[in-house]
This record gives structure tokens, sequence and C-alpha cells, in this order.
């Protein structure tokens, strides 16, 4: 990612103390922990003065859509958090606005096939970015598999809670990502990914799983 | 009403582990959905109509008090009977009571979850009411001794040659294969018991407070029938049903029809006004209206769930619902399936024993984008969760004890970035032992669930912080590798 973004001539931060944006917690119903590590989050990301990209989806949509619900009784919070809000942006939707100033010359050469991940289409509703940067790389071949925006099965403590029906899940996702003949899978947020990586090493199915950035800022190293 | 603990974890497994379930629930949801698309695409103002039946539904639930009253007296008006229940058991001991006040033996029953919740089959057959259900798949579900599995489509667990073998063994016919023929059997059963009904008991789509007219859906004809042929009809709603006015009804059935089944309409609705009147030589002459609270005002009264109630019982979210797709029905131990059991099966029973069901779920959303009034599922599940967690403070299990300790763990860490490298750091010589190339495998529990069927990415050696000041942030690097 920080390839990618700097090879667009951007200038990049890391803040050192960042570590995450609460959601695991929030999403299992333990809102008292979530909101001390949102705190933090808000005291790391300062006041959203410059935009902040993230690789995933659902931390977006966490800070966007959930740091209201989370902070919604302590107003200097919520404020604090409404504007970071405002200036928050998943990778691809973030790099679309911007593509004139991306080197479309990956080294990937193939096809691939695109997984949608459930909060960025259906909190922040992007589905058409990543899609159209996969398609404007040179070689680079998208390829819809079947039900492309199915849930994989991860809902992070989901997986952990019923591990069985998550794993049903991410069956269906593999096979119709198999199916697909394609050579790899992208997509935009690390939950899926390292869901579908998971199934996929294990067992050692003929195919690649890589982050947008990944596909992008590809090397052939191997 | 629930009596023991629903435990999804275990359902879910059996569920798993048939193939032919896995396969009918494939075919059935792929189809719906479908269905449902095509007939949703067809109108352009779709998003209107769902923003529009949310408001009103909305209304409806904010002002419930005073529709019901509204309702109460339209129905009095045109000649028919309200009864208010307060739970379950009282809404049965009514219908009983109408029954045994009429000398009523035979009752032909239409599809309704209102019924199946308050078990009146149950209750009506213990007081020696012959009940039948009408509905072919409620039918089948009757004669099996099951459960519905679905609330639109009770008997998609069912395969023909279930249902074949069904009836060669309840009906003394041969194994038919064809399903015309097994559906022609079922007819003919059914008009016999049309026939000889006393009364008939229904559900109830939507009431119209201003007219006291109540529509019924349905693709058989034989709610038209259970409702029209006997001299008693009594339908049985939850209180929720309630539209203010009869012009909004069309909003109501056009998203209905097209959300559940993917038609333009429903091949009947029935709209009902009342019992027979003066000078008309058919239709009941006795019409009852039972109101079923059962923990729905509890519902209309908190305010971060109360949309739980704007349902309509299309049953899209559970087509669409990746979860449900993979356990079906009775997986979720209740009337209710899917997304819509996971959020009202918690509210309408005690929290505890349903406490499963509101993590049964990827909270992946879809059944947000396809509900007919736009109910926001994983607010509503979120909302549960939290309440569940600190409903469990009080009374630790120890699987939510381990948990709670495990995320005050967590956001200790999370918060406090010079333990959260640390930690890092200690996991680089914790993996040491299951460590395969740059992932993790043979876990210790919990952690086992996961690196049971995948692998987990192991922990850099060299994190990413430090390579980021290392190489990125040192005096010439601009590549960070």
């Amino acid at each position: 990612m920080l390839r990618v973004l700097s090879g667009m001539g951007l200038e990049i931060e890391f803040p050192q103390e960042q570590t995450c944006c609460g959601q695991p917690a929030f999403n299992s119903g333990h809102a008292k922990e979530a909101e001390k590590v949102a705190c933090h989050f808000l005291d790391v990301f300062g006041d959203g003065d410059e935009a902040i990209v993230c690789p995933s989806g659902s931390c977006v949509s966490m800070v966007k859509h959930y740091y209201a619900e989370l902070f919604r009784n302590d107003p200097e919070k919520l404020s604090r958090a409404e504007k970071i809000s405002s200036n928050i942006y998943e990778f691809s939707e973030f790099v679309f606005q911007r593509k004139e100033a991306l080197n479309l010359n990956s080294a990937y050469k193939g096809r691939v096939t695109f997984h949608d991940s459930c909060h960025a289409l259906r909190e922040l509703r992007i589905s058409s970015q990543p899609r159209e940067l996969i398609k404007s790389l040179n070689g680079v071949e998208l390829i819809e598999m079947e039900m492309a925006d199915a849930c994989c099965g991860f809902g992070g403590t989901f997986s952990i809670k019923y591990p069985e029906v998550s794993k049903s899940m991410l069956q269906e996702k593999t096979d119709s990502i198999l199916d697909s003949g394609a050579d790899a899978v992208v997509s935009t947020d690390m939950g899926c990914l390292m869901n579908i990586k998971g199934l996929v090493s294990r067992k050692k199915m003929p195919v690649k799983v890589l982050h947008l950035a990944e596909l992008i800022a590809f090397e052939d190293t191997k | 009403m629930i009596t023991e603990r629903i435990d999804f974890k275990k359902n879910s497994v059996e569920a798993l582990k048939s193939p032919k379930l896995k396969k009918a629930l494939v075919n059935f949801t792929d189809r719906s959905r479908a269905f449902r698309r095509k007939a949703v695409n067809e109108v352009s103002e779709w998003e209107e109509l769902r923003s529009e039946a949310r408001r009103i539904k909305e209304d409806v639930i904010n002002n419930l008090d005073s529709y019901l009253l509204e309702l109460e007296k339209s129905v009095t008006r045109v000649g028919g009977k309200v009864h208010w229940a307060k739970d379950a058991e009282e809404a049965s001991s009514i219908v009983v009571d109408i029954a045994r006040e009429n000398n009523v033996r035979n009752v032909v029953k239409s599809k309704s979850m209102a019924t199946e919740e308050i078990e009146l089959n149950r209750h009506l057959i213990s007081n020696g009411v012959n009940t039948v259900e009408t509905d072919l798949g409620e039918y089948i579900v009757q004669l099996c001794d099951d459960h519905p599995f679905h609330i639109i489509a009770p008997a998609i667990h069912k395969t023909k040659e279930d249902i074949s073998k069904l009836f060669s063994e309840k009906f003394g016919v041969p194994e038919y294969e064809e399903p015309e023929k097994l559906t022609e059997i079922a007819r003919k059963k059914l008009r016999e018991k049309f026939l000889s009904a006393d009364m008939g008991v229904s559900g109830v789509n939507f009431a119209v407070a201003e007219s006291g007219t109540i529509a019924i859906v349905e693709n058989e004809g034989n709610a038209r029938l259970a409702t029209t042929f006997p001299d008693i009809h009594v339908a049985i709603m939850g209180i929720e049903k309630i539209v203010p006015k009869f012009e909004q009804l069309s909003i109501f059935l056009s998203l209905l029809a097209r959300s559940a089944t993917g038609q333009k309409s429903s091949t009947y609705v029935s709209l009902i006004t009342g019992p027979r009147r003066e000078g008309e030589s058919d239709g009941p002459r006795q019409f009852h209206l039972v109101f079923l609270d059962n923990g729905r005002s509890d519902i209309a009264r908190s305010e971060e769930t109360k949309e739980s109630l704007y349902c309509i019982r299309c049953g899209a979210c559970i087509n669409i619902c990746p979860v449900y797709r993979q356990v079906g029905g009775h997986s979720y131990g209740w009337v209710y399936s899917g997304p819509i059991g996971a959020v009202i099966t918690p509210q309408l029973n005690d929290l505890e024993k349903t406490a499963d069901l509101p993590f049964a779920s990827s909270l992946c959303g879809a059944c947000r984008d396809v509900c007919p009034v736009k109910i926001d599922f994983p607010h509503v599940l979120l909302s549960l969760r939290q309440k569940i967690v600190e409903q469990g403070r009080k009374k630790p299990d120890p699987a939510g004890f381990m948990e709670k300790i495990a995320f005050r763990v967590w956001s200790f860490v999370f918060s406090k970035p010079f333990y959260y490298n640390l930690t890092g750091r200690m996991m680089v010589f914790l993996q040491y032992f299951y460590q395969k190339g740059n992932e993790l495998q043979g876990l210790p529990y919990p952690f086992s669930k996961w690196t049971r069927e995948k692998n987990f990415p192991a922990f850099s050696k060299k994190p990413f912080r430090q390579r980021w000041k290392e190489k990125y942030h040192g005096e010439n690097g601009t590549e960070l590798r």
C-alpha cells in the first residue's frame, strides 16, 4: 500500500502509536472495551487534517458509521470522531479518486477475480472502484466469479464462535474462486484476505490471494 | 415459548452434516434470490417504496396504542370482535374458548407464523379439536410432526421423494413421483377438510386501522377457503401488523409479493372486512380478530431495536443470508429463522436462552440491503449483542467469562502502544512451535478453532513499524521493501 501511494507522489506518515479501531470488541458486544481502543485511535489520528487511508473497508466503516454510536454520550469525542470520519478512506476509493497518478504497469500478468468485502460493499458502497483499477492495469484481466458479493465467512469473532458455519461459507467462496478460472483472487479487506488465504494455503489451492495494493505493486520475486 | 436454551452451534453442526439439506438450501436460496432480483428491477421507484413503507411502519410502531384502538373500533363497527392477548398462552386460550363456545369439532388453518408462535395447533388438538394445516407446505410439515423450515416456504427441507413416501405411509397411496400427482392427493384430502370445518383460523398480513380490513396474501387459495367456508373465522395478528390507511396497502402488497416470491402480486389477496353482513348469502357468521402482544410492546419501547417490528415477513433476508444458506431454518431453534429470527427470537423470548442467535451472523449486511422496510439488521444485532454481554456481567457463564477477560486484556494491550509492540515481539517467540513458513498451524485453544481448518498468518520477525523506521523513514530511503 505504501509503495502504491508513494509511487503516486503522496507524502505518507505512519503514526507509530496506532493499534486498532476497536471493531473486534464492538462487534462482539463489548462496547466498553471497544471504546477504550477507539479513544486511543482518536488520540493517535488527531484532528483528521490529513487523509487517513486504510487497507480494510471494515475498519473505515467502524470509524465512519459506528464511532457515532460508540461516542454518542460524549460530545467532545463525538465531534473529533466526526471530523476524522470525514477524512478517512478505504484504499481503493482513495486511489481511484487519483487514478491518473497511478502507475499501471504491474508486474502481475494474468487473470484475477475480485471478492467484495461486505463492509466496503454494503457500508461504504464501494464496488466499481477496485474493479476499475484492476481493469486498468496492463496485462491484468478481471473475471467475475459467481456471487462475488457473498460473505467469505470471516465476520471477526463469528469465525471463532461458529467455525463450522464459517468454514462452510468459506468453502463456497473458494469454490467460486476456483471455478472462475482466475490465477488470483483480489480483495480490499485484510480480514477477508486472511480468511480466504487461510484455507487456500492449507488446501494448497492453485490461486494467489492478494490485496489490491499487492496486485498493483506486484513484484516478481520468485 | 422457548423453554430450553437454543444451542445454535450444536444445531448448525448437525445441519451441516447433511449434503441433501445443503443441496435443497442452495437450490431454494439461489432461485428465490434470482426471482426477487428480477421482480425488484422491474420497479423503478423501488427505493422510494421501501422508504415510504419504512416511514409508515415507523409511525405505526411509535403510535401503536392509538392505532390498535382505532383498529378495534373499526373491526367492531363492521361486526367483528377483537380480543387482546398479552402472551402466547392467553392467545391460544382465546381461540380454544371460541371453539368451545361454538361446539367446534374441526378447524382448518391457513399459514400463519403467529399461530406457530403460540403453538395453537397443540392447544386446539389437546382440547379435542381436529386442526388441519391447509397450506401444502404446512400440511406436509404437520403430517411429519415437524416444524416449518422457512417462514414462507415451510417444507423446503423435504424432497419430492420424502413427500411421496410420507403420503404413501399416511394415505396408503402408491409412491408417486410427480409433484403434480402428490399435490392432487393433498388437494383431495384438504377439500374434505374444508367442507367439514366449523371454524377457520388464519393469520393476518396487514390490518388496516381505518377500515378494519385484514389482508391475507397467499398463492394456493387455501386461505380464502379457510376464511370463507366455515361459519367462524378467527384471525390472529401480531400487533405490529397494522397499516393505518387503506390506500397504503398497495405499497405493502407490492413490496411483499416481489420480495417474498418475486411475483408482481401473489395469486390471491383476500381483503376481509368483518363477517357476513345482513342480506349476504355466504361468508362466516362470526369474525374474531386476536391481537397478539407476546413481547412486542416491549420491543416497541426499545429505541435501539424497535425496527424489528417493521418486518412484513417476506423472507427476503432469509433467502439472501449466507449463514441460513449453510445451516437452514431449524438451526435457529424457533419459529423464525435467518436474520429476522436472529433479531426477533431473542426479543420475544428469554434473552439468556436465545443468546446464541444474535451472534449467528457474520454481519455481512446483505439482509439490510434486501429488506423491503430497510431494517438495519447489523445495527439491531449489535445492539442485542451488547445487551447480552451486559447481562452476562451479572450472571457469568464460563465461555462468556473467558471472552470478557480476553477483551479486557485486548483493550488494555491495544490502547497502550508499548504493550502492543511488546506483545507482537512475544508472539514471534511463542509462535515458534506452530510456524510453517509464513503461517501458523495447530494453535492451542481457542485459536485451534481457526487452525483446525485454516492457516493463520505468522507474526513478522521484523514488525512493520520497525521496517518503516529503518527503511522508509531513514535518511535516504524512499522505498520500503
